[in-house]
């Protein structure tokens, strides 16, 4: 097989940032394309400087680049000026390693991190010659798999992806990739309907066109296999065990600046906050932590291999690592490298012991932090359960101003289930005081309140509850912005649409992959981009399709009903969602499971996880957040078994 | 202050094939990054956020290749810089390749002040479908604006749009011979008073024409009538003692 390079050559003189569609980066592999093993191009379908720094896509590079069967390349969606450029002169999609077509490839994968993104897939799968839906290839044609968080609920996709693989993807491609190889040796016998019926038995995958899917009228009845050998319902997979997969080893070292441009070492997996809203912190339990000697070589060799002068340790909640303080204290004292490194922690939790670590690693440069309480009051705080006080978020702020930082960022959600105009204005009543603890100690103080609208997600306590419309969220906005209007506080928030959009395909079924199309076709691509974006073009395809977007986006739903992701399993078991929506309802937290009683959401069963999760030490900086009284050192009496629901008010 | 405490070093590199691709800042990140890697002692700026003391000369356009590239850093300790080139090569992105060091004398004049004349190999291509760019027709063009006495060409900076008389500064055009989709010609070209970027030169060429593969070959520093290539035209004499 060829590279385009001579043709793509010419028209990057004509593009915005060339540099996008030249690969090059250090860490970057030679594919060995050997005869008779599996090719993936793996397409992040975002432009090059988001897509780039992505882990997951990252370690998966690696792994099948170090098997003896496989090749992995990577590609990124195209800006506009270059994707119209490609058309115009019939350049197909390519990877950038190497620059081969991407339907040369045996297997074309995805990954699909959010809702918005899903117009770009198809059109990626069209600039590559590819039939944008499944049924519509042939043997010659690749596979088309997708993975990441939003797979949780693969049915929007369903018409395009051949093979979803749900959870960590480190196991599945290894087991995809003897699949397909078996098959394209052995001269591709019976077809991709063989090949994608092989693929639906390996564990974590689901192969959508092998299930059926029931209706009466609107509702669902049933999403059932087609054949005896296809199981009824998926289960996610899950790496046991961090320590045993130290990917990326060599972490792609971008040529123009990207997002998140700084080495990344993932220290845990998973999240036991509870945090109900948080689809990330439901759908990859158990938590899972990397060995801190690990994760100090990690950080040392990238460090030294990347020529960066910054590491951030990432994970859902990075200041619940055990032993975080001695951890992050160690890095900063043996500076690896030339220069001064920094180290950062991008989730950082609403404590003065987080911002404590944060003076610890972050010398000079103290310009802004961030923090999410994501409710305006202690009651929703309790319904979303993100159990941080007044008194921590205060205190945290005083920490904060008090070492110098003069600018303090605010993450909160509109549109939570119970929330009343008071939850609302209560974020302006947290914003006035914030700044006003600000300005005790500086006279630059100021606060961003940052706002985004609710979008419920698959697979968490509120995957039955009715979306804010797209006129209730603007009214909540509004109410905020005049509330802070003389205030020294700044307020940004996410356009109402676009969540309104985000909420279709987020609890979206099958029916919603032709609307997806629709758009694509009237040239919506880049939707995450507001630029980009028209709501109009999504409701004309709602209409054109007979369907209603409120019964997709702002209805309630009911216990009984069918959801169109419940043969998708994330091991959690559905009646403890349950419970913890109707928990939720009556305002009642639930303590962070890491130094409770197990609640058995079903999650750590399977993997006999139960003592390495469970600590019997509190947490460091003690037990801000857990919703607990829990002092640092002291023995946490963990007792397992089906205890469930102990409350706190 | 350049020379007070550090040794100073000018470093000359190329930037060809993809990596062409890369902004001006793009490369000083990987230079940066190169730097770290091989834990080269660099002398830091003092104050909030020190920044390793590193100065670059004219910045090259996207998609331009070159041949000849300076930067100069500052070393906080003297290290043998035979091993450099290689080192730094290895940790540099494919196509930006150190191609020599020179220890600098203290208080060398910087790049982007020194340099005054600057040599392209510029590619002549036609500009669109119909038209010819031929090594003739691109010769009867070139022979034309040599005789010309003002040039003057439009520019829009920060929004104003003013005249410039860009003739002063051309010094040299010459037809190398045909390209497979034009011409190429050699340039030499001041920096001051005004600079000239290629493209702006094809286009006062001939509307036709617009610019191809684009490449810095050379650039030089000019005291009275001595022509120096920037590497050697400050060199530290390697007997000079470090008085004070």
């Amino acid at each position: 097989m060829t590279t385009l390079w001579p043709r793509i050559e010419p028209l990057l003189a004509g593009v915005e940032k060339p540099a996008r569609y030249i690969g090059m980066e250090r860490g970057s592999r030679v594919p060995n394309h050997r005869p008779g093993s599996v090719s993936w191009l793996l397409v992040y379908p975002d432009t090059y400087e988001i897509g780039l720094p992505n882990q997951g896509l990252q370690i998966l590079y690696e792994i099948l680049n170090e098997r003896a069967d496989a090749a992995a390349e990577r590609s990124y969606a195209p800006w506009l000026d270059m994707a119209a450029a490609l058309r115009e002169h019939a350049v197909p999609l390519f990877s950038v390693d190497t620059h081969r077509a991407a339907a040369d490839f045996d297997v074309v994968a995805f990954n699909l991190s959010a809702e918005l993104v899903y117009t770009n897939l198809l059109e990626c799968l069209d600039l590559a010659g590819i039939p944008v839906r499944g049924i519509q290839r042939d043997v010659e044609d690749p596979i088309v798999v997708a993975g990441g968080h939003c797979v949780f609920n693969p049915e929007p996709m369903a018409d395009f992806v051949d093979a979803f693989v749900i959870g960590d993807g480190e196991e599945p491609v290894g087991e995809m990739t003897e699949v397909v190889g078996a098959w394209k040796r052995a001269g591709r016998p019976g077809g991709r309907e063989a090949v994608l019926r092989e693929l639906a038995s390996v564990v974590g995958v689901y192969v959508p066109s092998m299930y059926e899917v029931t209706y009466d009228g609107p509702a669902i009845v049933a999403t059932t296999p087609r054949y005896s050998d296809v199981p009824a319902v998926v289960d996610k997979r899950t790496v046991a065990d961090l320590a045993d997969w130290p990917y990326p080893r060599e972490q792609l070292v971008p040529l123009i600046e990207v997002v998140h441009d700084r080495l990344n070492v993932e220290i845990f997996r998973g999240c036991t906050r509870g945090c109900r809203f948080c689809q990330a912190g439901m759908i990859t339990r158990p938590v899972r932590e990397r060995p801190a000697e690990q994760v100090r070589a990690m950080v040392e060799q990238g460090l030294a291999r990347t020529g960066y002068d910054e590491v951030a340790l990432t994970s859902l909640s990075s200041a619940d690592f055990s032993g975080i303080d001695s951890l992050v204290a160690g890095l900063v004292s043996d500076q690896v490298g030339c220069g001064n490194v920094g180290v950062s922690l991008p989730s950082l939790r609403v404590d003065a012991f987080t911002v404590g670590i944060a003076s610890e690693i972050q010398k000079v440069r103290r310009t802004g932090l961030t923090f999410a309480p994501e409710g305006g009051s202690w009651r929703l705080r309790q319904v979303i359960n993100k159990l941080i006080t007044e008194d921590d978020l205060y205190a945290a702020v005083e920490g904060a101003y008090s070492q110098g930082w003069r600018r303090v960022k605010l993450y909160f959600l509109v549109g939570l289930p119970t929330e009343m105009d008071e939850d609302t204005l209560g974020i302006a009543e947290l914003a006035r005081n914030v700044v006003k603890i600000g300005k005790q100690h500086t006279k630059q103080a100021s606060a961003t309140v940052s706002v985004g609208g609710f979008v419920p997600k698959a697979h968490t306590p509120f995957q039955w509850f009715g979306q804010n419309g797209v006129d209730e969220l603007r009214r909540k906005i509004n109410m905020l912005r005049d509330s802070l209007r003389k205030s020294a506080a700044n307020v940004k928030w996410h356009e109402p649409q676009a969540t309104f959009v985000e909420g279709i395909a987020s609890r979206g079924d099958r029916r919603i992959g032709a609307v997806i199309e629709r758009v694509w076709r009237a040239g919506g691509t880049f939707q995450e981009w507001s630029e980009h974006f028209r709501l109009d073009r999504w409701l004309d395809a709602m209409a054109a399709e007979g369907l209603d977007p409120d019964w997709y986006v702002t209805r309630h739903r009911t216990e009984d009903e069918v959801l169109p992701w419940d043969h998708i399993a994330a091991g959690l078991h559905r009646d403890f969602l349950w419970q913890d929506w109707q928990a939720s309802l009556a305002a009642h937290g639930l303590p962070d499971c890491r130094w409770t009683p197990c609640y058995d959401c079903g999650v750590c069963t399977d993997y006999a996880l139960e003592h390495v999760v469970a600590s019997s030490v509190a947490p460091a900086g003690g037990s801000q957040g857990t919703g607990q009284n829990l002092s640092w050192g002291a023995a946490v009496p963990i007792s397992l078994g089906p205890t469930r629901s102990p409350v706190v008010t | 202050m350049r020379g007070e405490v550090g040794f100073p070093v000018r470093v000359c590199f190329t930037k060809q094939g993809k990596v062409r691709f890369i902004s001006h800042r793009d490369v000083a990140r990987a230079f940066e990054r190169a730097f770290r890697i091989e834990t080269l002692p660099l002398s830091f700026t003092q104050g909030f956020s020190p920044r390793p003391k590193v100065s670059f000369g004219l910045a090259l356009s996207v998609g331009h290749e070159s041949d000849a590239e300076f930067l100069d850093l500052e070393l906080a300790e003297q290290i043998g810089l035979e091993e450099l080139p290689a080192l730094l090569s290895r940790s540099l992105p494919e196509g930006i390749e150190v191609r020599a060091v020179q220890a600098l004398a203290d208080r060398a004049p910087a790049l982007q002040e020194a340099v005054s004349a600057v040599e392209w190999e510029i590619e002549v291509i036609p500009a669109r479908a119909g038209v010819e760019a031929s090594p003739d027709v691109v010769n009867d063009r070139v022979h034309a604006v040599l005789q010309s006495t003002t040039l003057v060409v439009e520019r829009v900076r920060k929004g104003r749009t003013s005249s410039e008389d860009i003739r002063p500064v051309l010094r040299r055009i010459t037809v190398l011979g045909p390209t497979e989709r034009g011409t190429l010609v050699g340039v030499e070209l001041s920096t001051r008073p005004t600079s000239v970027r290629p493209a702006e030169l094809v286009a006062v060429l001939s509307p036709d024409f617009c610019e191809g593969r684009v490449r810095r070959t050379g650039q030089w520093i000019e005291r009275g009538e001595e022509r120096l290539e920037p590497l050697t035209a400050d060199p530290r004499i390697a007997v000079e003692a470090r008085a004070s």
